[in-house]
């Protein structure tokens, strides 16, 4: 009840704070026009962002100021500030890079790039070469059990922790901070492969009913609409069910690639259906037509090449969502499946580790490290895809 | 016949089709598994007899399409079949019938979990819509400021997030390091109104960051769509205050586009509940088919996915339908 009470204190005195620094400004500056004519809930806003400052402010101060050892309800707001602001630095100097590196074009690019743009590209920059090189970024191997199960995070000895194992062990010893790096590998490559198989089979399905129209068209389409009016994660499921009555294990998550790449291949085939009957009215798809060319030459010679852009924005978001969902069926535990590691596993299997971040806050940091590093590229990939959009339509306000 | 009225129609009966089709897709995904339900229940070791007789007493021995038709009859009724997990031989044979009440059906153990599945979204619902507009129309009046930029990038990193990394954060800082609100929310029959509220509060907390953002981006966006308008512009030059602008004129233009986005988040709420239920061991019906897709429990899994296909599909219609009403064109043919 305290803190309701507290609450409303709290906001009390801030629309005080709002009202006072209104009313000074206007007296300092001699009713300038910007105090003059603001209203109050701008100054409200002033004086709520104030606050929220100089919250964050304390509580990193008070992060610091409680001794190691103590509970520290403040531990992982300071690891937030920190990775905010080593974010923010590493997307400043990566796009101050661009701007002075690379070729006219690039850095034409990166001059006009905001800042959650850069910090996109570096992201999914730094998870691309993680993935490709995690064999050799890895100390050890994703399925290496050792003896020290459960380190703490941290390297720490006096915390619980080992040198050896930076981010510790889980529950049957195995390095924490290998299988992260492994699941970049694992995660976000089978999310890739099943992008790219759901945009060769929609976007196929798509082009040829846009070419082919009639019968084609009908069918599939039709078809496709009632696949669609399924929710994805549901039909996965139902799919997957199915599927485990003939496959177990490994064959269970090549199944589960194949059963998302057909339900994403219904919202491709959707856009390259869209896009391509728009194509296919054009006068050179016309003459194309006219000199004989096969359905073959008409789809990749002519349709494809126009179709990219449109395609490739949605490339990034169909990839998100791929990613995503196949980590929430990781996590519900039947999508990729042991003994690969991945991110959605790792956070199901640590997440009651969460429960002791009162008392140990190294300990509650394994599950949201592998959370965090899913949230973290799907985050980028969707700034990046923001700022082409809005590059794109051309908005200005 | 009232143009309007035509169009309803017409998306009604669109709907109607497209559920018969989900349910088409349904009963061939879950009739194409090896072995059927007298297999199932009879195990590995059972003598052909024994499973051509249940065969025949559930009808399995019919065509397909027979099939089809009874089991369409049976969940437009009601009858959710039998769960592997609570059917065995003895139930079906009959050989149990003295010990008294038979096997708990699908449709009895689906009906308090759907309840307080719909509670959760209710809930939900009930935070997420006021301030989703009310953050969207804050944003829209002072565009490009700081504060619309903090609300653009905060709600974009909401919705791109898992819906689980959301639910251990909030976990993390409302549950765990100021333990404010439960962290489980084990709910139960007849419990106090406040009691469940107050258990319902963090995963509902957590659906509505996942819905609110998206909700708030599109109402600000479709705002913004109108405001380089003539009759927005006439406004402003009649003197009216920037934030009368926006809620007397630009909204009552934009609401078709936010409505329609509005209930195809509620939609999405939907697939958001499966794993945010399972998180927090809410006992609703998203925990029920994750943990029936574990069991492979047949029954209740095509009775859950039908159930989430069917409330998808009226909310898409819903969407449909609304947004053909609160256009003002459609409304008022000439």
């Amino acid at each position: 009840m305290s803190a309701w009470i507290g609450l409303l204190i709290a906001l009390v005195v801030i629309a005080t704070a709002g009202w006072v620094f209104r009313f000074a400004g206007q007296t300092v500056t001699g009713n300038k026009p910007y105090f003059r004519d603001m209203s109050y809930g701008v100054a409200f806003g002033f004086a709520l962002g104030v606050a929220l400052l100089a919250w964050l402010v304390w509580s990193y101060y008070r992060s610091w100021a409680i001794p190691a050892g103590q509970p520290n309800p403040y531990f992982f707001l300071r690891i937030a500030i920190h990775g905010f602001i080593l974010f923010a630095i590493a997307a400043f100097l990566f796009r101050l890079i661009g701007r002075y590196v690379g070729t006219g074009t690039s850095r034409k690019l990166f001059r006009s790039m905001p800042l959650t743009a850069s910090f996109g590209i570096l992201i999914v920059l730094v998870y691309a070469l993680l993935a490709i090189f995690a064999p050799m970024l890895a100390p050890y191997g994703q399925e290496q059990v050792f003896a020290q199960a459960n380190v703490v995070p941290g390297g720490d000895p006096t915390l619980g922790g080992n040198p050896d194992f930076p981010l510790g062990t889980d529950q049957i010893g195995r390095d924490i901070l290998s299988r992260l790096i492994y699941g970049a590998r694992n995660t976000v490559g089978i999310a890739f492969v099943t992008t790219i198989i759901a945009f060769l089979l929609g976007g196929t399905l798509g082009f040829l009913a846009a070419t082919l129209g009639g019968w084609v068209d009908q069918v599939v389409g039709r078809t496709v609409d009632a696949l669609m009016a399924i929710p994805a994660l549901i039909f996965a499921l139902l799919l997957i069910t199915v599927a485990s009555a003939w496959v177990q294990g490994s064959g269970l998550t090549v199944a589960m690639i194949f059963i998302m790449a057909v339900i994403d291949s219904t919202r491709v085939f959707r856009l390259a259906r869209a896009v391509g009957v728009n194509i296919v009215v054009m006068d050179y798809i016309e003459a194309a037509k006219l000199r004989g060319e096969g359905l073959g030459y008409l789809i990749f010679r002519e349709i494809l090449p126009n179709a990219t852009a449109p395609l490739l924005a949605e490339f990034g978001l169909r990839f998100c969502f791929v990613f995503l969902t196949i980590s929430s069926l990781s996590f519900l535990g039947v999508g990729i499946q042991p003994p690969l590691a991945d991110w959605g596993t790792m956070v199901r299997d640590m997440a009651p580790f969460i429960n002791y971040a009162q008392f140990a806050p190294q300990i509650a940091a394994a599950p949201l490290l592998a959370a965090g590093a899913i949230a973290l590229l799907t985050v980028a990939v969707n700034f990046v895809v923001d700022w082409m959009l809005h590059k794109s339509s051309g908005l200005k306000e | 016949m009232h143009p309007v009225l035509k169009i309803v129609i017409q998306r009604l009966l669109l709907g109607l089709l497209t559920l018969l089709a989900v349910s088409i897709i349904i009963f061939v995904a879950v009739n194409s598994l090896p072995g059927d339900f007298a297999q199932a229940i009879l195990g590995q070791s059972a003598t052909p007899e024994a499973v051509a007789a249940i065969r025949r007493d559930l009808g399995l021995d019919q065509p397909a399409v027979t099939r089809y038709f009874q089991w369409l009859g049976d969940m437009l009724t009601g009858n959710l079949g039998i769960s592997f997990a609570q059917a065995n031989f003895a139930s079906f044979v009959g050989t149990s019938a003295e010990s008294g009440s038979g096997p708990v059906t699908v449709a009895q153990q689906i009906a308090p979990r759907f309840e307080n599945t719909m509670f959760l979204a209710g809930v939900t619902a009930v935070i997420a819509v006021p301030m989703s507009l009310t953050l969207g129309i804050l944003a829209a009046l002072f565009r490009n400021s700081v504060f619309d930029r903090t609300a653009n990038i905060a709600s974009l990193s909401a919705v791109s997030s898992p819906e689980f990394f959301l639910a251990y954060i909030l976990i993390l800082f409302l549950a765990v390091l100021h333990p404010i609100l439960p962290s489980l929310s084990n709910i139960y029959e007849g419990m106090p109104f406040g009691e469940r509220l107050y258990r319902t509060l963090l995963p509902a907390l957590t659906l509505t960051l996942v819905v609110t953002a998206q909700m708030m981006r599109m109402t600000r966006a479709a705002i913004i769509n109108l405001l380089a308008s003539p009759y927005i512009e006439m406004a402003r030059l009649k003197g009216i205050s920037p934030m009368r602008v926006i809620v007397k004129h630009a909204l009552p233009n934009a609401l078709a586009p936010i409505i329609n986005v509005i209930a195809l988040n509620l939609a999405y709420l939907i697939t958001g509940v499966v794993v945010v239920e399972v998180v927090f061991v809410y006992p609703g019906i998203g925990q029920l088919f994750v943990d029936s897709v574990k069991n492979r429990d047949i029954p209740v899994v095509q009775a859950c996915c039908l159930i989430f296909a069917g409330a998808y599909i009226l909310l898409n219609l819903m969407a449909d339908v609304l947004s053909i009403l609160s256009n003002p064109r459609l409304r008022h043919p000439k």
